[in-house]
């Protein structure tokens, strides 16, 4: 009796969840997943036959009677997943030192700050990428600034490049990096650090041999969460970018809006989503490794 | 002072600390002072114990002389060298820590060769060297095991042998036995201290148990509110204590503090609430003291006690069995408790006594130490 009681708990615990995700989340990624190998119809929607040039054409081989082989997919694809590893490191490399550094303070002052990097989530991200449109524009803040100083003469291009787009993702993802691996260090037990030095590590055998492994899962966590954003971001390069930095997203979005080519669209999400799995996959298995350690 | 120790005393200290200083920002706003100008020598292949309770600054003591710590006013030499500018990799000390702050993400061969890793010795003198030094403390064949495979006792000989495979002159240890069950403790003492006599070199070794301090060290250091009570072997320390806080700290007795008064031939502590107790002869009168009654300085008064004995009246509360031998806890007059722990013919003489019954207890009145001076009233 007392079974049947658990098990109908567990349906109503569940079922909510359940349904939920089977029509707003597993139901619409197997109509992108069966639309990816149809065949696209002339203003939009799908013809009803397989297709197998979605995915040839992001590899450069499409249909030989009206396209001649061009990587031109495969090229932004590279690019995307070039910006976003670059964001990675260079969110890394900003918020490691600072986690390290808020770390070290008083609980005051850690709650402060750690509160003060999710801040900017409290406005609209299209408000906050305008107002990096007005700093890095030609006649924006930071040119004229520049040019104020007498440091340059000329104002420099940096809206609408990689440069742009960049800062734009560094900036809006910066707490992604940050709290993982602040929570990471923070957790780190100082005695350890000691330790090392007690027996003749200096400061960057220190760092390398004992603070940078045992804050590793922090690092794959921020990289992780930033990555898979960055490399589907469509918003940054589209605000930051202008047309000249055509991310993934971007593709993906044009795909649906302006080419009205679903099939070639979802065919394009289905990969982004492969490789995310993948990373994905790779991230869990080097926590689980790290928590056996521990 | 033995000739052993004359001799000691005439080579360099390996470690000095001269009126150290230290100071902390307590959490709660004001300042805390956990040493307040302490100096202290750690002689070569010594064994010296900082004992205190908890807050009193041992372990900042140790953190100093490693430079985890850094001082306020002072100075640490190390063989000689002053370390004041010599951060803490490169002095030549190792630390076995309290919570043994053992790698989790290196294996027991890994977390041990740390010290030779970072040095740079070659693979294969490491890999040697790793596994005698915990073939020596008793784990060999334990390199690929990981910290959180050990039990308690383990991870400390672990903590051990990483400490010491750097061959350090002098080894610190911050309650290194305080995780530890009674029984792995007590054997741990005896192993430590033949270690530390095998490897020749000197160990500073913290502590709040007394027992400990007793048993393993040289000389003792005990400290209290960052200043150092008294320095000297641990016989010195329970016979003759230099103040009231150290004869309560090391081992039981009783202590009265009041003036002497009487004749020259016979002196007498007579107490605020006016107990009379009698004093070594000699004692010169019209001073302030406090008398330190051990329980092995009483037993049963005899008939006609001499002028060389001194007589306490008390009530007998309660006869504790203790295995080999027996303690009479008893009550004064003034309320005061005092042991008596007496040996032979003077304990089966106790043992009739029934708890609740008055009993006459005697003193050689030359046995019991006198701390001279005023109260400290701690």
């Amino acid at each position: 009796m007392a079974r049947r009681g658990d098990r109908r708990r567990l349906a109503l615990l569940l079922g909510p969840v359940t349904l939920f995700l089977g029509t707003c989340f597993i139901g619409p990624m197997a109509v992108m997943i069966v639309f990816s190998f149809l065949e696209p119809a002339l203003y939009g929607g799908v013809e009803w036959s397989f297709y197998h040039l979605n995915y040839g054409r992001i590899l450069g081989w499409a249909d030989s009677e009206w396209e001649s082989f061009d990587p031109v997919y495969a090229a932004i694809f590279l690019r995307s997943v070039r910006l976003a590893l670059t964001n990675v490191v260079i969110l890394l490399v900003i918020c490691y030192p600072a986690a390290l550094w808020v770390s070290g303070l008083s609980a005051r002052w850690r709650t402060l700050l750690v509160f003060l990097t999710t801040l900017p989530f409290f406005v609209s991200l299209v408000v906050r990428l305008f107002i990096w449109v007005l700093i890095l524009r030609p006649t924006g803040f930071l040119n004229s600034s520049l040019i104020g100083l007498g440091l340059i003469s000329e104002p420099i291009d940096i809206i609408f490049t990689e440069t742009a787009v960049l800062i734009g993702m560094a900036y809006v993802l910066l707490p992604f990096m940050f709290l993982p691996v602040y929570a990471s260090v923070e957790k780190l037990d100082r005695s350890l650090i000691e330790a090392s030095s007690d027996l003749g590590g200096s400061p960057l055998k220190t760092f390398f041999r004992v603070t940078l492994p045992l804050t590793l899962p922090g690092i794959a966590a921020g990289a992780v969460l930033v990555f898979i954003p960055s490399l589907g971001n469509f918003i940054v390069p589209d605000l930051l970018g202008g047309a000249k930095v055509l991310m993934i997203g971007n593709l993906i979005e044009q795909q649906f809006l302006s080419a009205r080519n679903w099939p070639f669209g979802s065919a394009l999400s289905v990969m982004i989503m492969v490789v995310m799995f993948v990373l994905i996959i790779f991230y869990l298995r080097q926590i689980g490794r790290q928590g056996a350690n521990q | 002072m033995s000739g052993e120790e004359e001799a000691r005393n005439q080579q360099t200290p390996i470690a000095e600390v001269r009126e150290a200083v230290k100071r902390f920002a307590a959490t709660e706003g004001g300042v805390i002072t956990a040493l307040d100008g302490v100096s202290l020598k750690v002689q070569p292949r010594e064994f010296v114990t900082l004992l205190g309770p908890s807050g009193c600054g041992k372990t900042t003591l140790l953190r100093v002389i490693s430079g985890l710590e850094e001082l306020d006013a002072g100075e640490v030499l190390i063989a000689g060298e002053p370390m004041t500018t010599v951060p803490p990799h490169r002095r030549p000390v190792n630390t076995v820590f309290q919570n043994y702050a053992l790698f989790p993400h290196l294996s027991v061969g890994d977390n041990v060769g740390y010290g030779l890793d970072v040095a740079g010795v070659p693979r294969r003198q490491r890999n040697t060297r790793v596994g005698e030094v915990l073939e020596r403390i008793g784990l060999g064949g334990f390199e690929p095991r990981r910290p959180d495979q050990l039990s308690g006792g383990q991870r400390q000989r672990v903590a051990l042998a990483r400490a010491i495979i750097n061959r350090p002159s002098l080894l610190l240890l911050d309650e290194p036995l305080s995780a530890l069950d009674r029984n792995l403790r007590q054997s741990m003492q005896l192993e430590l201290k033949t270690l530390q006599h095998d490897l020749g070199i000197s160990f500073l070794f913290v502590t709040h148990d007394q027992e400990e301090a007793l048993t393993m060290s040289d000389r003792v250091a005990v400290l209290n509110k960052g200043r150092i009570e008294q320095v000297g072997t641990p016989e010195a320390h329970y016979h003759r204590p230099a103040t009231r806080f150290v004869a309560e700290f090391i081992g039981d007795g009783a202590l009265f503090s009041g003036r002497i008064e009487g004749p020259t031939e016979d002196p007498v502590l007579v107490t605020g609430d006016g107990l009379r107790l009698a004093v070594a002869l000699g004692t010169t009168v019209n001073q302030v003291a406090t008398l330190l009654l051990r329980p092995e300085h009483l037993e049963a008064a005899p008939e006609a006690p001499d002028a060389a004995f001194g007589v306490i009246e008390v009530r007998l509360k309660q006869s504790v069995f203790l295995g080999a031998s027996r303690k009479f806890v008893c009550c004064l007059a003034n309320g005061a408790t005092v042991t008596a722990a007496p040996t032979g013919a003077g304990a089966q003489a106790l043992s009739r006594v029934a708890p609740g019954e008055l009993v006459r207890l005697a003193y050689r009145r030359d046995q019991p130490h006198l701390i001279l001076g005023a109260d400290d009233g701690t």
